[in-house]
Parts: C-alpha cells; structure tokens; sequence
C-alpha cells in the first residue's frame, strides 16, 4: 500500500498482535485434522497477518513477500499439493492416496504426513493468493 | 437453543436488508462485516464448526479488508 495509517497506537497494537496470529495460523495448519481448522483457515489467517502488517507499515513490511513472490508461493502450494498427489501414484497407489507413501512409519502415521503435507500445501496457495488479491487491489494504477 | 437460533436468524435478515438499502459504501461494508460474524456464529449454533471457522476468517477479515480497500479507489457514495 503507497499510504499506509500508521500511528504510534496501531504500530504498538499490531507489534503485540501478529505474533500471535502467525502461531495460530500455524497451529490451525497443523492439527487441522484433529480440530476444524486446516489448510484454507490457516492460510486465510496467515494471510490476515501479512495483510494486516501491510495496511499498518506500507511498503516498509513487505517481508520480501513481494507480487512476484506471492504469485510463486501460490504456484508452490499448488505444486505440492499435485506433486504429493502424483507421488502416491508413482508408488502404485490411487491419486492422494498417502498411505502407500515409502516412509519408515506405520501406515496411519503415513497417512497423517502425507495429510499435513496437502494441509501444507493448500495453505500456501490460499496465502499466497490473498496476498496478491491484496496487492493487485492497492497497486491498481501503478508502475510496476 | 431455539430461541437463540431464532435471534441470530432474525440478525442475520436485518443485516442483509440494511446492507442493500444503505447508501453509504464505507457503512455497508461494516454491516456486511457484522452480516457474516453473524452467520459465523450461527452456523457455530448449528454444529457446523469448521463453516463457522470459515466464515469468520474469510467473510470477515479478509472480504472486509478487500472491500474497503477497493472503496479507497471509488467514491464512498452511491447515486440516489
């Protein structure tokens, strides 16, 4: 954002704030599958997080999350989620069928990696995206 | 439980219906930020926890943060 409101009150505010989002999202991400939460949820809340240090500081936080950047984290969860997906069926299993994934594990704890690692996946995509519906929205009418 | 259900129905209809007829933008989005915790709370009535989670993420935070921003670009005024 070229203008952010910054102040000395919402500087503080979202000093104390963010912190806490981020390890939330990251909890919601991680026992997504035993709670409701996962990966679209802690994706929208990390998204959150960024999008709210951006409207507070600007330009000045853009924590190297640049358009660019966030236009590959997308392609990123995109591509873990299909790849993950592609690798069970290299193993001779069906599409996202994790549990025939070679790792020295039980097959349950097999299918809870390969969970996260989808869970994973979406998350980046849905932040990734956000972020970039954000800027797109902020930067409409500037030079790149 | 009926009666709470009943309460947050009614929330939820008046909300819809203040959003359409206000004409102030910046004020339609508030009402439309308070429409969907609304609905988050009451599909949380309902059981269905993780449309409730949803909803307050996505319909709350980020819809309202994406519609004042495109508001900053616009007039705040509709036409009579």
């Amino acid at each position: 954002m070229r203008t952010p409101f910054g102040s000395a009150v919402l500087d503080a505010a979202c000093r104390l704030f963010v912190p806490f989002v981020l390890i939330f999202a990251v909890y919601v991400v991680a026992h997504g599958h035993d709670s409701p939460g996962g990966g679209f949820q802690g994706g929208t809340i990390l998204a959150a997080a960024v999008i709210l240090i951006r409207l507070v500081h600007g330009q000045d936080a853009m924590w190297g999350l640049t358009r660019v950047g966030a236009l590959r984290l997308a392609c990123g969860g995109v591509a873990v989620f299909a790849g993950i997906g592609f690798l069970s069926l290299l193993f001779a299993g069906n599409y996202l069928d994790y549990g025939v994934l070679p790792l020295p594990l039980e097959t349950v704890k097999v299918r809870v990696v390969g969970t996260l690692g989808i869970e994973v996946g979406v998350a980046m995509a849905v932040t990734g995206v956000l972020v970039l519906i954000f800027d797109a929205l902020t930067a409409w009418g500037e030079e790149d | 439980m009926a009666s709470l259900s009943i309460f947050f129905q009614v929330l939820i209809v008046v909300c819809a219906v203040a959003v359409v007829f206000t004409h102030d933008l910046l004020a339609a989005v508030a009402i439309f930020g308070a429409f969907s915790f609304f609905s988050a709370i009451y599909f949380a009535i309902l059981g269905a926890l993780d449309v409730a989670f949803t909803e307050a993420a996505v319909g709350a935070v980020i819809t309202t943060v994406f519609f004042v921003t495109a508001i900053f670009r616009t007039v705040r005024r509709t036409k009579r």
